[in-house]
């Protein structure tokens, strides 16, 4: 299979102008007479639906939650970045577009990077235009905020809720759409099959959550915006529904699975607690520009903690161990995630961690109260304040900054942030991988697109916060609505798709044949004990650091794991019912393959890049060792049948703006 | 914990329901309520747990355990969302309750809110709600106007921020004795009322989203104020004054 | 303008207006009614005087009308409104703790309004069907006797109960009631909605208290 990813000729800033204006075009009269499928409500689904309906396609919308406003981009906290340099600090498209590609370390494209940093500032524009509540300064005008690691203030931000009210707007504008009968919306309803006819994506096969009831679905276009898969981890911080079927069903029918092993594991989530847990939360990487994070700096006193003999607040200062500050001077508390995480990680290892598990370090706000404290008292004039009174006004200054963030916290775990420090680890976070594109946005199924997280386009092997929702937004608002009729052009004669042909009636029986397979299993062991070991292999050998030893086991581990799964599992009731423990099931059985392919990723990148650590390949001083001369590429993987048969294809990506450069943050 | 759960099971929307009796053991306090559920089903799942009428798992909506999506939807202890406060079900702990504690779990009940299964409803109406007017009516060109060519007092930004906070839920109708779903419906109502770019449709909007709100089949308000008390991002009840001055103003000065 | 008359809204801003209006009647009432705290034949003299000018004047017998339909409105509106409220939880909840999160008065406007419709009814065929369409005697300035209709009544404990008890209803009505209606007509604000908030409890406790107190003068001086 040869690749192309129709990146436009001509120098970085002209390349989505000369392309915008190059692209074939579907008139609005054809365009009434073209039906696309949009796969998730998300930002990039919700935002790909009403865009396309507004231009005239006919959309089919469909979500597997009760309605399109719950898809998982709500739970964003940060922000959005857009380069509009309303603080006037030098920031632009190219900084923007420099960051990203940096951040990513050097293992994105540039070409859609840039575009990405171009149209970020139209996401602005529009959100707002939408009644989108961004935070504002008294002025009336925008604030902005700063945000993991980057030089600039360029983050907009709604407080804590910022994906939620992105999500909202992009759900008023698909909600209008649909009262004007251009979306029509499909709520629970899970995607379960991608159907081809002559090669080229013409539909789905959707299954009915609520009555079990399989339905065909044609259209002339296919949209994937079905998110990450992070959830193959078990613990994550995604939500529960959230899924990689949608992705690996198409990887199935022939579209290639790109830089699978790239995972962010985010550095700030509230620890695992017990067995029992469902999911981990994440609290904001904001609360870094204040918390300090620490452990002991003797194994005995971790002990005495981890057994509750000792309390963190009684340890003196000579005996913390602040290791980031130590590790990393020039940037402290406040590196990029991949590397925040790893250190954590590294701690926790070495026997220094401090919750009852030992998988947890404190994130301290102790000094911050003091230190506010004390620059308020000078505000109100105070002589010689108390150290009671100092930190008094302190904590009411913290409060106002991360008020809720620590109520939250609280509420989940029983303790008092402000009284002992907080705890955290690393959780599973987002997913960098995902579904190859070209320029377009079109896998390399003819007709079948991928937007959001569910493509591998635009982070690299890392992402940078608050660049999330930047890129859902930019590809489903303003990339796609115009690369998809340079597709569609071909399809103004087609007329409708049937659903009667013989490749839709295959897909919906090889559906069926599967779902009675996995209701047959002899019944020993629920769905979520085969996620949970799943999860397990995945965190421990794919995880935060990874080597070729423990990927290989890993992939035997998981195949064991699969055969294991088709024939042991139990799932109760019936096919023709609600009955959501099925619906795990079918999840699950792709995570099983999933999985392994990402550890196959991972054995085959021998470099360290990103959210990608191979303990082989690191400096002395344990930093991460990319390798540009041999895997300046990205890793894109052909379906085989079983993962471990899947066939590699690289895309080289050239650097044609941008010098690549170690990065450093000591 | 020892905990006696009584948990209302229903096969589907056609079939009469029941509150069935279970008892989980080994709970933890620093389980979320939903955890706890998980447990309850795993225990049914594999036989531990005694489900005499064989119902099954319980099925109950939840997605991102955050707190944030919505979807989870338990009437706990005679209040939505259980005794928390500014808590969805996934955000109560199993510490707010005490060993040997019985704990009924029943759906949101409103005609409104069909149930689809157990501890399942269909909110749609929420959905249909928003599709009557919910949003203004600009296009994505990328074309409009930049975002900072018109200041918006910080105040009313941020009660528009707060009205816009509402996850849709539904415990306001849950709580409310009347299956109002007046809180839900203000709190769009206000948000865009406050904002500039609402003002166009403001008249429009606030008329269709009451038409279809009663169309729906939900109750009136009697400002008890139970929504507000339950509602998980406590949303104001000051929003339902906005929306009553919203409306009546709708009508008095609309040419439609 | 359609509204204003088949919308859920309007149905309660009818019953806020209603009720609002009737606040009003409440105060001009109490205020004729304190008369009765006159001692002696001057006082009777006021008050049968004061009850023919209620019963006589063209403006108060408009706004007796008024009065009137307000009460069928604000009753008819409500069994409406509580009907569809019903029709709106066809299944109640097998366990519910309303009491966490709402007053009892608010849930329970329904119940006092019908404690408080009988006790209008009582108190109409008590002393205003007789003044209209009974034979008084008359007093000694030749106005029709309601004032020894009233305090023959009030000889009654069982009497001077009920009156109580129907003020208690009316009170505890009020209390919701007042400032709720104001709610629903949109009226409200941070800076004065604690104003009227504040005023509605008052208003329900003085309003009441002074007409249970005349029931329980009448007894407690002529017995």
């Amino acid at each position: 299979m040869k690749l192309d990813s129709k990146i436009p000729e001509g120098p970085l800033d002209k390349k989505w102008t000369n392309h915008k204006s190059n692209i074939r075009l579907v008139n609005p009269a054809n365009k009434r007479n073209i039906d696309v499928i949009v796969i998730g409500t998300g930002l990039a689904g919700a935002s790909a639906s009403a865009s396309l309906a507004e231009m005239g396609y006919n959309v089919k919308a469909f979500c597997f939650q009760d309605s399109p406003r719950r898809a998982h981009s709500i739970a964003a906290q940060g922000g959005i970045n857009a380069a509009k340099n309303y603080q006037n600090d030098g920031d632009s498209v190219y900084r923007l577009f420099y960051d990203t590609v940096k951040g990513g370390d050097y293992r994105s494209r540039e070409a859609n990077v840039y575009r990405l940093a171009e149209v970020s500032t139209n996401i602005i524009d529009q959100c707002v235009a939408q009644g989108v509540p961004f935070a504002r300064d008294y002025g009336g005008l925008l604030d902005n905020r700063s945000f993991g690691g980057v030089q600039v203030s360029r983050t907009f931000y709604a407080k804590g809720q910022t994906g939620q009210q992105l999500l909202l707007g992009a759900y008023s504008a698909l909600s209008r759409q649909i009262s004007k009968g251009k979306v029509k919306l499909y709520n629970r309803h899970e995607m379960v099959e991608i159907v081809k006819v002559d090669g080229k994506a013409r539909g789905i096969i959707a299954k009915n959550l609520v009555t079990g009831e399989l339905e065909r679905h044609g259209a002339h276009a296919v949209v994937l915006a079905s998110g990450g898969y992070g959830n193959v981890f078990f613990l994550s911080t995604n939500a529960m529904g959230s899924n990689g079927s949608a992705a690996w069903k198409a990887h199935r029918q022939g579209a290639l699975f790109s830089n699978p092993c790239f995972t962010q594991i985010h550095p700030t989530c509230i620890p695992v607690s017990g067995t029992y847990q469902s999911k981990l939360t994440l609290m904001s990487e904001s609360l870094r520009n204040d918390g300090r994070i620490w452990v002991p700096k003797e194994k005995e006193d971790a002990e005495a903690i981890r057994q509750g003999k000792l309390k963190p607040t009684d340890l003196p200062e000579e005996k913390r161990d602040y290791y980031l500050e130590r590790r990393y001077p020039a940037f402290g508390n406040l590196v990029p995630r991949d590397v925040a995480s790893r250190a954590a990680k590294e701690r926790c290892d070495a026997g220094y961690g401090v919750n009852k598990t030992g998988q947890a370090v404190y994130l301290d706000f102790a000094s911050a109260i003091q230190r506010y404290g004390k620059e308020e008292a000078a505000v109100q004039g105070l002589k010689n304040p108390s150290a009671q009174e100092i930190t008094d006004l302190g904590k009411k200054v913290v409060a106002s900054k991360y008020g809720n963030l620590f109520q939250m916290y609280e509420k989940i775990t029983g303790d008092n942030p402000y009284q002992t420090p907080m705890m955290i680890f690393p959780a599973v976070h987002y997913t960098m991988g995902g579904l190859w594109v070209d320029y377009n946005l079109m896998t390399s199924v003819p007709g079948l697109f991928a937007t959001g997280e569910s493509n591998f386009s635009d982070h690299g092997a890392n992402r940078l916060g608050a660049s999330a929702l930047m890129q859902g937004l930019a590809d489903g608002y303003f990339v796609l609505p115009y690369t998809i009729g340079d597709y569609l052009a071909d399809d103004i004669r087609t007329g409708p798709i049937s659903t009667d042909s013989k490749e839709f009636e295959d897909a919906e029986n090889e559906i069926v044949e599967r779902t009675q397979k996995l209701m047959n299993a002899k019944g020993k062991h629920s769905v979520d004990e085969y996620h949970k070991k799943l999860g397990l292999i995945m965190w421990n050998e794919c995880g935060m650091s990874r080597n070729a030893e423990g990927l290989k086991k890993a992939m035997k581990e998981i195949q064991e794991l699969r055969a294991d799964f088709w024939e042991n599992v139990k799932i109760p009731g019936n096919i023709n019912e609600y009955n959501p423990e099925l619906d795990k099931a079918g999840r699950v059985a792709d995570f099983l393959e999933l999985g392994e392919l990402m550890c196959k990723d991972a054995l085959e990148r021998e470099e360290s890049a990103g959210g990608h650590f191979r303990e082989e390949h690191q400096t002395e001083e344990g930093e991460a060792k990319r390798d540009d001369e041999n895997y300046a590429f990205v890793s894109c993987w052909n379906y085989k049948g079983n993962p471990s048969d899947a066939e590699l294809i690289k895309e080289d990506l050239v650097f044609e703006n941008i010098e690549l450069k170690t990065r450093s943050y000591k | 914990m020892n905990l006696t759960l009584k948990v209302w099971r229903q096969q589907n929307a056609d079939s009469k329901g029941e509150m069935v009796t279970y008892k989980v053991s080994d709970i933890t306090p620093d389980m979320s309520f939903l955890e706890m559920i998980d447990v309850l089903n795993e225990g049914i799942l594999s036989g531990d747990i005694e489900d005499k009428q064989n119902y099954g798992p319980v099925a109950f909506d939840h997605d991102c355990r955050e707190g944030i999506c919505g979807m989870c939807s338990m009437y706990i202890n005679g209040e939505p969302h259980g005794p928390g406060r500014a808590v969805t079900t996934c955000q109560l702990h199993m510490r707010e309750f005490s060993d040997g504690e019985t704990i009924y779990i029943e759906p949101w009940r409103a005609k409104a809110f069909p149930i689809i299964k157990d501890l399942v409803t269909d909110r749609s109406a929420f959905d249909r709600i928003i599709q009557a007017g919910g949003y203004v009516s600009v296009n994505t060109s990328g074309n409009t106007q930049d975002a900072n060519a018109l200041p918006i007092p910080k105040e009313n930004a941020d009660a528009a921020f707060d009205a816009a906070t509402c996850i849709g839920c539904g415990a306001c109708v849950a709580a409310c004795k009347n299956s109002s779903a007046m809180l839900f419906t203000s709190a769009k109502v206000a948000q865009l009322s406050l904002l500039p770019q609402g003002e166009p449709e403001r008249e429009k909007r606030v008329m269709d989203m009451v038409k279809q709100m009663d169309e729906e089949g939900f109750g009136n308000c009697t400002n008890t104020g139970a929504c507000s008390v339950e509602c998980p991002k406590e949303i104001s009840l000051e929003n339902i004054a906005r929306m009553n001055r919203e409306f009546l103003r709708a009508n008095l000065t609309s040419s439609k | 303008m359609s509204g204003l008359i088949k919308s859920s809204l309007a149905k309660k801003y009818w019953m806020a207006a209603t009720g609002l209006f009737l606040c009003l009647f409440l105060v001009g009432h109490l205020a004729g009614n304190l008369q009765l705290f006159i001692p002696g034949e001057e006082g009777k003299i006021q008050f049968n005087e004061y009850a023919k000018f209620m019963t006589t004047n063209p403006i108060v017998r408009v706004l007796s009308i008024v009065t009137f339909a307000s009460v069928l409105f604000h009753v008819i509106d409500g069994i409406i409104l509580t009907v569809a409220n019903k029709k709106a939880r066809p299944q109640n909840y097998a366990y519910s703790k309303p009491s966490k999160n709402s007053i009892w008065t608010s849930r329970n406007m329904g119940v006092l309004g019908t404690i408080i419709l009988a006790f209008i009814i009582t108190h109409l065929s008590n002393f205003w069907y007789k003044m209209k369409f009974g034979s008084l005697p008359v007093d000694s300035a030749g106005y029709t006797d309601l004032h020894g209709v009233v305090m023959e009544a009030f000889q009654s404990p069982i009497y001077v109960i009920i009156y109580v008890v129907s003020m208690v209803a009316i009170g505890f009505h009020l209390w919701h009631g007042f400032s709720s209606a104001f709610k629903t007509m949109g009226v409200s604000h941070k800076s004065y909605t604690p104003l009227i908030e504040k005023a509605g409890y008052a208003f329900s406790v003085i309003i009441p208290l002074g007409f249970a107190l005349i029931p329980i003068y009448v007894f407690l001086t002529n017995s």
